[in-house]
């Protein structure tokens, strides 16, 4: 399971109007540690699939948006309750480090 | 068990693979789960690694590196190694699923991590204006004034390269001169958009939000002064990934692995150490590369010299002593 793109166009229902939990994982095709990250987020999002919802934005696609959550730095990864950020990851890490600093929404 | 293990995965560790998979002894390679590749993923164009007169780019490189090594037979496995026991005959590798594997010989080629500047700030500010790769992060700078604090190849890369996104570049290094190679500098030098702070050391940076202002002390007056930015990029070189080793191998007065003359032995026998890790002084792609060939014959020739070790059977008492080279 890959994680489905959001946009500018969707991000508002899909991210900010979710019920469920969701992490934005802000992207670009030029970033080769979120090329790396990538296949551990989707193993996140399939083994937590009932606590969190996991989308990507591509910052080069959606400038708006990278801007709004002053994105300074790729991979970052938003997570969103209830339309406000309640957590912020910056930078790959391997799959147990990630899970630590999302423990309080995956688990 | 394996005959071998590789730790790493940058030009050492996949050269070391080529050789080790061409001598037939199957290795395996742990690549981590997130730097796969190492520290040329985070480049662009490589324009010194012979046999690419028209440069190539790092992350492409280094994809040919890991094809050739796995069409040798290499297996790569992308997790993290987070404990090893070097010790003793059987080299014990446990990984971060939890999963432990043994091998006879281990070449350990890690490489080395950004260093920071180690000012509070640059920990609060990380990821909010202050960065360690260029090409990761410098398209969120457009326009905007860019601070590149170093003096070295990679300093001069970064600057040149954050060209395409600041309105300005400025590289602050504390020195009155550049460590940079020649045609680095005079690029950099020629940049209309370079501009350059010497004798300076970053103390502070400033901003609440995002990085907004560098605290600059003057290394040669003790003067303190601040300049406004936009953006932070520290290349001022890096450490030997060293921490999984340490308290079992022989460290340098430079905190590198300290090996046997020209060799790749370490002081454990059976444990080999190539690129980087071992390196304090060049620290180049095809340095790193050609270490890895040494570490890999290395490894060839003590595996060649121990006897089989057999399921149940005893190993010969005398089988270390076949190797010792230290």
């Amino acid at each position: 399971m890959t994680a489905r793109a959001v946009t500018e166009a969707t991000f508002d229902a899909e991210v900010l109007k979710s019920e469920k939990t969701v992490l934005v994982d802000f992207w670009a095709e030029w970033c080769g540690p979120c090329r790396a990250v990538s296949p551990i987020l989707d193993q996140i999002a399939s083994e937590h699939s009932d606590k969190i919802d996991i989308v990507k934005v591509n910052v080069d696609e959606n400038p708006q948006l990278a801007m709004k959550y002053q994105i300074t730095s790729i991979p970052a990864f938003k997570v969103y309750q209830a339309g406000e950020v309640v957590k912020t990851v910056i930078g790959a890490k391997p799959k147990p480090a990630l899970e630590a600093d999302l423990a309080a929404y995956i688990s | 068990m394996r005959q071998l293990i590789i730790i790493g995965s940058g030009p050492a560790g996949f050269t070391a693979a080529i050789y080790a998979a061409r001598a037939q002894l199957e290795p395996l390679l742990i690549a981590s789960s997130v730097q796969v590749g190492g520290e040329l993923m985070n480049t662009t164009e490589v324009e010194n690694f012979p046999g690419f007169p028209a440069g190539i780019q790092g992350p492409e490189l280094m994809m040919q590196m890991q094809e050739q090594a796995e069409k040798f037979g290499t297996e790569v496995v992308y997790d993290d190694v987070v404990n090893l026991e070097l010790d003793g005959d059987v080299k014990k590798v446990t990984l971060g699923s939890g999963e432990t594997l043994e091998a006879q010989a281990v070449i350990f080629a890690t490489g080395s991590a950004y260093r920071k500047l180690g000012l509070a700030d640059e920990e609060r500010l990380s990821g909010r204006g202050v960065s360690w790769c260029a090409t990761c992060d410098g398209f969120f700078f457009k326009e905007k004034v860019i601070a590149v604090v170093g003096g070295g190849d990679s300093a001069m890369e970064e600057a040149t390269f954050l060209t395409r996104f600041g309105s300005k570049v400025i590289v602050i290094h504390r020195k009155g001169e550049l460590r940079a190679s020649k045609i680095m500098q005079e690029r950099a030098f020629n940049d209309p958009k370079i501009e350059f702070i010497w004798n300076s050391e970053v103390v502070g940076i400033t901003g609440t939000d995002a990085a907004s202002g560098l605290i600059l002390r003057d290394t040669v007056t003790g003067e303190q002064s601040e300049i406004e930015i936009g953006g932070l990029f520290v290349a001022i070189g890096n450490d030997p990934r060293t921490h999984l080793v340490h308290g079992q191998l022989q460290l340098t007065p430079e905190g590198t692995i300290a090996v046997d003359g020209r060799s790749s032995k370490t002081s454990l026998t059976g444990v080999f150490a190539a690129g980087d890790v071992i390196d304090p002084t060049y620290r180049q792609a095809i340095t790193a590369a050609g270490s890895g060939t040494v570490a890999a014959l290395d490894a060839e020739h003590f595996l060649a010299s121990i006897p089989e070790i057999l399921p149940d059977g005893p190993v010969p008492a005398d089988a270390d002593a076949l190797v010792s080279a230290h």
